[in-house]
């Protein structure tokens, strides 16, 4: 392996999941292998049921793996940084406070905590609303104070899953655009699940197709488009076609 | 804006002034009818005593001494019981929410007790633990023992999974789980359960008294109608009322204070 390479964040092999209360037990992903470099931004892609939720809740380590192994660069506790479908805010808590939640959770003392979430509400641009409570909040906006909770902590990995799935088009365009932004800004590593092949080819390095259930690898494709990605780029060939290949790969069992 | 000038006369202020006036005219409407029936109704006074005369017998009352002593019997009773059965239900609720054969197991008597008044149970606790005040705690105690109990139970059943996950994805261990989020989800439902509570309370311990008492707000109503005094029963139980609205005021500026984070209806 060249040293040129950077270090390996996650190494995922001969991962399998079995759900164990369904009747004969639901075979939901793998075996799957891959690996992901340092700050590298990977999305995944696949049909519904293709064990991609499976996948990040495993590596969250909120579901035992049945067979294979995970490992993350930093061996004993790997720091998660975690957004769902929907915010998951906590409703009693200010937007400052949900931000500061995974350091209070470490122990870390209040002030530096509060501190160090301030720069977090700098960063996804919410300066006004710190104690504005989630009720107040737009559903972008909810989405920006769970991506901050996700990053307060310095998580060595970012697992999004389908983020931006409940927000309206014009919304989840303009947090492709800040997700773009805070990944450059926090060189973060970031596994994300989603739907759409637009929102996988103006934000991921790298792009992994899973089959139907149970989820296996069907393509592993990088995405070298320039960045910054900019609206545009939907019209050049190179997008048109990279999306006509992960198209074809998702459909390929139709 | 003509839509917004239309709205005006029912701006906030007025709304609130509205909200402590209706009660009030309520209430007094209610005294002037009571005064009149008792005044022209040609009804004897140990039948229906007047306002005045109430209020007469609730200043000798409390010159005497004996309201006072009566009303911190039965206040001793309530808080000692609302505090056990609380605690109790508390407890066993988040236990039950947490072990399904737990729940199993308590579904019988939880069944029970929606069928049965609790009160019923009075006869028999005053029988087994005598006139004194530990059975009308009991009474109270277990009177707001399943109320609780339930909401604990229904309150941390509900706590949203999606965030349990997310705690568990922050490595959250079970205690910062319980203190951060299942405490502050269950909150509201548990609160509505206390404040059911803390209403049930005053009857558990006043039923406890009416069956057989040395002392307590039940036993002077016992004793006005034993000798006729019959504004003294009205004494005693509008006292009770009254302990009745400060609990239950106090459960409500509890719930105001701690759930200032919820919507406003």
């Amino acid at each position: 392996m060249s040293t040129l390479l950077p270090p390996l964040a996650l190494r995922v092999q001969n991962l399998s999941i079995t759900y164990p209360d369904a009747n004969a037990g639901l075979h939901a992903l793998g075996p799957v292998s891959f690996e992901i470099p340092t700050r590298q931004f990977v999305c995944v892609l696949g049909p519904s049921g293709s064990g991609k939720s499976t996948l990040l809740r495993a590596l969250a380590g909120l579901l035992p793996p049945n067979a294979g192994q995970v490992n993350f660069l930093s061996p004993t506790n790997p720091r998660i940084g975690f957004v769902f479908q929907q915010s998951n805010l906590m409703p009693w808590r200010t937007v400052l406070e949900n931000i500061l939640l995974p350091l209070e959770l470490e122990g870390m003392p209040r002030d530096l905590a509060r501190q160090k979430a301030a720069e977090l509400v700098l960063l996804v641009g919410l300066e006004s609303f710190e104690n504005s409570l989630p009720r107040d909040l737009s559903g972008g906006m909810a989405q920006r104070v769970a991506l901050a909770r996700a990053l307060v902590h310095d998580p060595d990995i970012l697992l999004l899953d389908e983020p931006f799935g409940s927000l309206d088009a014009l919304t989840r365009e303009r947090m492709w655009a800040e997700l773009s932004r805070i990944w450059q800004a926090r060189q973060k590593t970031v596994l994300m699940v989603t739907h759409s092949i637009s929102e996988a080819l103006f934000l991921a390095d790298r792009v992994l197709v899973f089959s139907a259930r149970p989820g296996r690898m069907r393509l592993d494709l990088p995405i070298p488009l320039p960045r910054p990605r900019e609206d545009e780029m939907r019209y050049t060939p190179a997008f048109g076609k990279l999306a006509r290949q992960l198209k074809d790969a998702i459909e390929e069992d139709r | 804006m003509d839509i917004t000038q239309k709205w005006i006369p029912f701006s906030a202020p007025r709304l609130r002034a509205r909200a402590v006036l209706m009660p009030f005219f309520g209430v007094l409407l209610f005294l002037l009818g009571w005064q009149a029936l008792a005044q022209w109704g040609g009804l004897p006074a140990f039948i229906l005593p007047s306002p005045a005369q109430v209020g007469a017998r609730f200043v000798r009352a409390l010159a005497e001494g004996s309201l006072a002593r009566h009303t911190g019997i039965t206040l001793g009773e309530v808080l000692l019981g609302l505090v056990s059965g609380v605690s109790a239900g508390t407890i066993l609720g988040y236990l039950a929410a947490k072990h399904k054969a737990l729940e199993e197991f308590l579904a019988p008597a939880l069944a029970a007790s929606q069928a049965i008044p609790i009160v019923a149970l009075a006869p028999l606790l005053v029988i087994w633990f005598g006139a004194g005040i530990f059975s009308k705690i009991l009474v109270g105690g277990l009177i707001v023992f399943f109320p609780v109990l339930v909401n604990t139970m229904t309150g941390l059943r509900a706590v949203p999974r999606p965030l349990t996950e997310l705690m568990r994805s922050l490595r959250a261990s079970p205690w910062q789980i319980l203190w951060h989020l299942e405490i502050p989800a269950a909150l509201p439902v548990f609160l509505s359960g206390l404040k059911m509570g803390a209403t049930l309370s005053v009857i558990g311990a006043v039923v406890g008294e009416l069956v057989g008492a040395n002392g307590g707000l039940g036993f002077l109503i016992n004793l006005g109608r034993g000798q006729f005094d019959t504004a003294l029963v009205f004494v005693a139980t509008f006292t009770l009322a009254g302990m009745a609205l400060l609990l239950y005021g106090a459960v409500h500026l509890l719930e105001k204070t701690l759930l200032a984070w919820q919507e406003k209806a």
